[in-house]
């Protein structure tokens, strides 16, 4: 089901839950909202399953306008982060409940739900209440009782949050995975980026109910329209530096105090073009510790990740994280060269925080 | 040996000393208790054995003359006895199913599902009756019901060409569970908004996009979840109707006519404090008020084995991730 979005706008008498939404989801495309807390996901969410009007705008299932459509004549699934079990119902009932709702028979909705409960592997629980069961099962059983249905769209509200990391990471998978299988269009609500870049087909980043950027993850990282994006996706987070670009004799230079960065013409030139500072953006895994850098800095934390170590350099005022092989040894206080991978490197007006390189 | 039960002494001592405390802060509602329920519990059983009235009257309970379960059989005996008693069913059967359980649950169904403020706005004034003074209450409700031309339903029936009633004589009980039920609504009310306004939001948000209607969220989610809560109230009231009478009291007194609508413990305070000849029976209206108790204790344990309630009570559960 496409799902067409227009200029949405709920307010909630003064507070702005979301704003002037404009987006547009394919058929059997899976896409996350990806935002930090009260940025207006969930508003967005419950807007599309009915449960709130739209202040202002349009939307449409297919070519059908839904503004007032009763969530029920939806045909929505939604998962919630609180799972939203029903206490007193035991797992079969939960599942079932959305069959019941819909006069379907006894003998199919006994057949549907074990179906549906062997796929979620739970076919085991259904006599149990959700008050007998750990989160992870919790969260199968609401997976469950949303696919049963056979819902044209499917919701999901930081489904994952309540889990503990490894069954995050498990559940991820199963969730990206039904969905592909079933090719039913999905919008996966969450704050956590990592979850958003590995499970989503695009990404619609909000912030303050607006919306930054809609796209692929690999458009989002490699060329952010705004810093905000530029920031918010991507773990560690990319370093930010006040420089002033400008050329001299053929090439581009980024200058800050203690800092001098040479530039090739195709970031140069654009960078450079506006007049007095802007703002460099560079992701940690594009600046490397070597000896045949050019900048000179100081170890100012060293922070063990397993894999690979998170250091912190102060250069001047400035301070970069930057990763290294777990394999090195430097300590808090270790004079080092770093060299930057230019290459990389992304550029932001710092009054409108727009990219500089990249036009929306 | 010897040592043993000196250890266990010392030990009960000083378990004693150690829950000092506690007993210290349990203290003043003890006495309370024991002054203002136990106490008088105890005259009354006494009272209901005696044959006290005006014309023996007095206050030596010594001196008191023991006469047995005579009380208690003329009770039984007593044909007004038992209109008195099949009233008292009807009455509290009608006011708590139809008001202080069923109305209580609709105000709280339509005032969590309307504009926050307003259901506040209408709850509040399900509350009036609650807090105004009854005899204030009563009389407003007298002036209503009043004989025309005083009455003002009477007023709007001359208006409207309808013929008067005397409602007094013609439909006391309406009246009378009219009366109590406005009173009676706000006790629920309150708990069942407040149990229904706990219902988390996702799980009523989950019911509608799992298609139901509004009316079978209700049905299937809401009404199960405020169990307790139900219960609770149907207990708490019947037993609150058994024992209150004021209102009929003011309204009615009884009558009209011969107990028309006299209730239990109404009889037990015309029989001990107001009787009509001024020939107060304090031993005869405390068997009245001792069958009262027990009754009323027959029926909160019956209740709490039909519904269970160490059950429901144990239900609650720590939030399990
Ligand atoms: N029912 C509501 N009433 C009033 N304000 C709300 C309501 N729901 C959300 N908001 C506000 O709207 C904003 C967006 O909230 P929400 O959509 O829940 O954010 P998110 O899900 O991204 O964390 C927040 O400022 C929040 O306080
Ligand atoms: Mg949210």
């Amino acid at each position: 089901m496409r799902i067409t979005i227009d200029n949405l706008t709920k307010k909630f008498g003064d507070v702005v839950g979301v704003e002037d939404l404009t987006l547009h989801i394919e058929d059997g495309e899976f896409v996350a909202f990806l935002g930090p807390s009260g940025c207006g996901k969930t508003t967005t969410l419950l807007t599309l399953a009915g449960i709130y009007k739209p202040t202002d705008g349009v939307i449409r299932f297919g070519d059908r306008v839904v503004n007032t459509v009763q969530p029920k004549d939806r045909n929505i699934g939604m998962v919630f982060q609180s799972y939203a079990l029903y206490p007193h119902m035991t797992v079969f009932q939960n599942i079932a409940y959305p069959l019941k709702l819909k006069k379907v028979s006894k003998a199919d909705q006994h057949d549907r739900v074990r179906q549906v409960a062997n796929v979620m592997g739970i076919g085991n629980l259904l006599d149990r209440r959700p008050g007998q069961l750990s989160g992870g099962q919790q969260q199968r059983v609401a997976l469950g009782r949303a696919l049963v249905k056979e819902p044209d769209i499917l919701l999901f509200d930081e489904p994952l949050s309540n889990l503990d990391a490894r069954l995050r990471l498990t559940m991820r998978g199963e969730i990206k995975h039904l969905q592909k299988n079933l090719a039913i269009t999905s919008i996966y609500v969450t704050h956590d980026q990592v979850e958003a870049m590995t499970m989503a087909d695009r990404i619609a980043v909000m912030s303050g109910g607006h919306l930054q950027a809609f796209d692929s993850p690999d458009e989002l990282y490699n060329r952010p329209k705004t810093q905000f994006v530029a920031g918010f996706v991507g773990n560690p987070p990319m370093n930010f530096v006040n420089v002033e670009v400008s050329q001299a004799n053929g090439s581009y230079v980024a200058q800050a105090e203690a800092l001098q960065l040479t530039l090739g013409a195709e970031r140069g030139e654009p960078a450079a073009r506006s007049d007095g500072e802007v703002v460099l953006g560079m992701r940690p895994e594009d600046i490397q510790i070597s000896d045949a850098g050019d900048v000179a800095g100081e170890i100012f934390i060293v922070e063990p990740l397993g894999r690979e170590d998170l250091i912190d350099v102060r250069v001047g005022p400035h301070s970069f994280i930057v990763l290294a092989g777990a394999e090195t040894q430097y300590q808090a206080g270790d004079p080092v060269k770093l060299s930057f991978d230019m290459g990389q490197s992304q550029f932001f007006d710092p009054a409108t925080e727009r990219s500089l390189l990249w036009r929306q | 040996m010897s040592q043993r039960q000196e250890k266990r002494e010392a030990h009960s001592r000083s378990a004693w000393r150690s829950h000092l405390g506690a007993y210290g802060f349990m203290a003043p509602a003890g006495i309370l208790v024991i002054i203002f329920f136990l106490i008088p519990v105890a005259i009354v059983l006494y009272l209901s054995v005696t044959n006290l009235a005006s014309s023996n009257f007095t206050s030596d309970l010594a001196r008191m003359e023991f006469i047995g379960l005579k009380n208690f059989r003329t009770l039984f005996n007593d044909q007004f006895a038992r209109k008195i008693f099949f009233n008292t069913i009807f009455y509290v059967l009608v006011t708590l199913s139809f008001f202080n359980v069923g109305l209580a649950l609709i105000v709280s169904l339509l005032t969590t599902h309307i504009d926050r403020n307003a259901g506040f706005f209408f709850r509040a004034l399900w509350i009036l009756p609650r807090i105004t003074s009854p005899v204030v209450y009563i009389l407003i409700w007298k002036r209503m019901m009043a004989e025309a031309p005083f009455g003002i339903i009477n007023q709007f029936n001359e208006i409207l060409g309808q013929p008067t009633f005397n409602y007094v004589s013609t439909n006391p009980w309406v009246f009378v569970v009219l009366v109590n039920g406005f009173i009676g609504v706000s006790f629920g009310m309150i708990i069942f908004t407040s149990a229904i306004e706990s219902i988390p939001r996702d799980l009523l948000n989950a019911s509608l996009v799992d298609g139901s209607s509004k009316l079978q969220r209700i049905r299937y989610v809401i009404l199960p979840l405020i169990r307790w809560p139900l219960l609770f109230v149907v207990t708490y009231q019947t037993l609150s109707l058994l024992t209150s009478f004021e209102e009929i009291l003011l309204l009615t007194d009884g009558g009209p006519g011969l107990y028309r609508t006299e209730v239990w413990s109404l009889t037990a305070f015309h029989r001990a404090l107001s009787n009509y000849f001024g020939n107060a029976q304090w031993g005869y209206g405390s068997a009245f008020a001792v069958l009262l108790v027990f009754i009323g204790v027959v029926l909160a344990v019956i209740y709490m084995r039909v519904f269970r309630f160490d059950e429901l009570v144990a239900e609650p559960r720590v939030e399990a991730l």
